[in-house]
């Protein structure tokens, strides 16, 4: 008995591994920026290049970046989402336009709604780089003190959105106010 | 009228290839630096399309990222030191060869577990078959017979 339990027990312990690597999406790959500091930058501003917007600037402040780009496809999935959330005034909403021409990101935001405070030009992706990005968009909920403590890899979706940032954005600025 | 058609399309496919190339990435003008992003890059994974180096990879993150080691390259970084300027931003993914560290143990040591466990597996079974088979040798009567037969085979075999 025991000599057909056990090559079945093992088996079956494979399939319980194959379905776990099947169900995972080998695109998103684990930040290590977790719970690390969000890189500084200062960049120009999309809509007022004169001035700049530096993630210092939101010391004190829970605020969520989201990485995207006029010729970034799964953006525009993403981007109605945004502006219906922005819409609740629940977290402000800052971009980071990534490699993009300013006239197709300008016309981008003319054309489907800005949800954002303001967007940054990352022309050349070097602070992309220090985030981490491989694949717009990318999402960041970013903490008083300047901490990244989510990352989404793809577009945000309604779930993503009320199950995982919502919540996190409420507690943490129930944290901030009780400190 | 068909000829003039056959020559520009001959034409076209020439020209083809130089459409579809991408322009030249800008290339360093030292050839040891060149070298060193060449085996640092062979070492690192695209994070666009998994299964290609950065040295490989067409994509624009590899370029950028290729550039991003040229500057730190030139800037007298070590190579160690670009390596960890990169895990700290896109992860151990990147590296081809991943560390040794206690959640890669099972990567790097899994197969010659599994190794050493099939060949107990084998040797256990090898031993209990040559038991086995020496546990019923054959008794006098069983031989006698065995004899028997065999000689009557061979006789009518020459028959």
């Amino acid at each position: 008995m025991l000599k057909y339990l056990i090559p079945l027990a093992l088996f079956l312990v494979l399939v319980v591994f194959l379905a776990i690597g099947l169900g995972r999406d080998p695109h998103e790959v684990p930040s290590p920026l977790i719970n690390k500091a969000a890189p500084t930058f200062r960049l120009p501003q999309l809509k007022e290049p004169t001035k700049t917007f530096s993630a210092d600037d939101m010391r004190g402040k829970v605020w969520i970046l989201n990485v995207w780009a006029s010729w970034c496809i799964s953006c525009r999935d993403e981007h109605p989402l945004l502006v219906e959330y922005a819409k609740t005034r629940a977290v402000p909403i800052y971009g980071l336009n990534w490699k993009d021409k300013r006239e197709d990101a300008l016309q981008w935001l003319d054309e489907l709604g800005d949800p954002y405070v303001l967007s940054v030009s990352d022309l050349d992706g070097r602070i992309a780089i220090d985030y981490g990005v491989y694949g717009a968009p990318e999402t960041y909920v970013i903490d008083q003190s300047g901490t990244i403590r989510f990352k989404q890899i793809g577009a945000v979706t309604p779930d993503v959105w009320s199950n995982k940032i919502l919540p996190l954005v409420q507690q943490l600025n129930r944290q901030g106010s009780s400190k | 009228m068909m000829r003039s058609l056959f020559v520009s399309l001959l034409l076209l496919c020439a020209i083809a290839p130089f459409a579809i190339a991408k322009e030249a990435e800008p290339t360093g003008d030292d050839p040891a630096v060149e070298q060193r992003l060449m085996n640092l890059s062979k070492e690192l994974r695209c994070l666009v399309c998994q299964n290609e180096t950065l040295a490989d990879s067409q994509a624009d993150l590899a370029a950028d990222l290729r550039g991003e080691i040229r500057e730190q390259i030139k800037a007298g970084k070590s190579d160690k030191e670009i390596i960890e300027f990169l895990t700290a931003r896109y992860g151990q993914f990147i590296l081809y060869r991943p560390r040794v560290t206690p959640t890669t143990y099972l990567l790097w040591f899994g197969p010659f577990v599994l190794l050493l466990g099939g060949l107990w597996v084998l040797f256990t079974y090898i031993r209990q078959r040559r038991d086995a088979v020496a546990e019923n040798p054959l008794s006098d009567d069983e031989r006698r017979r065995a004899e028997e037969l065999l000689a009557s085979a061979s006789g009518k075999e020459t028959m």
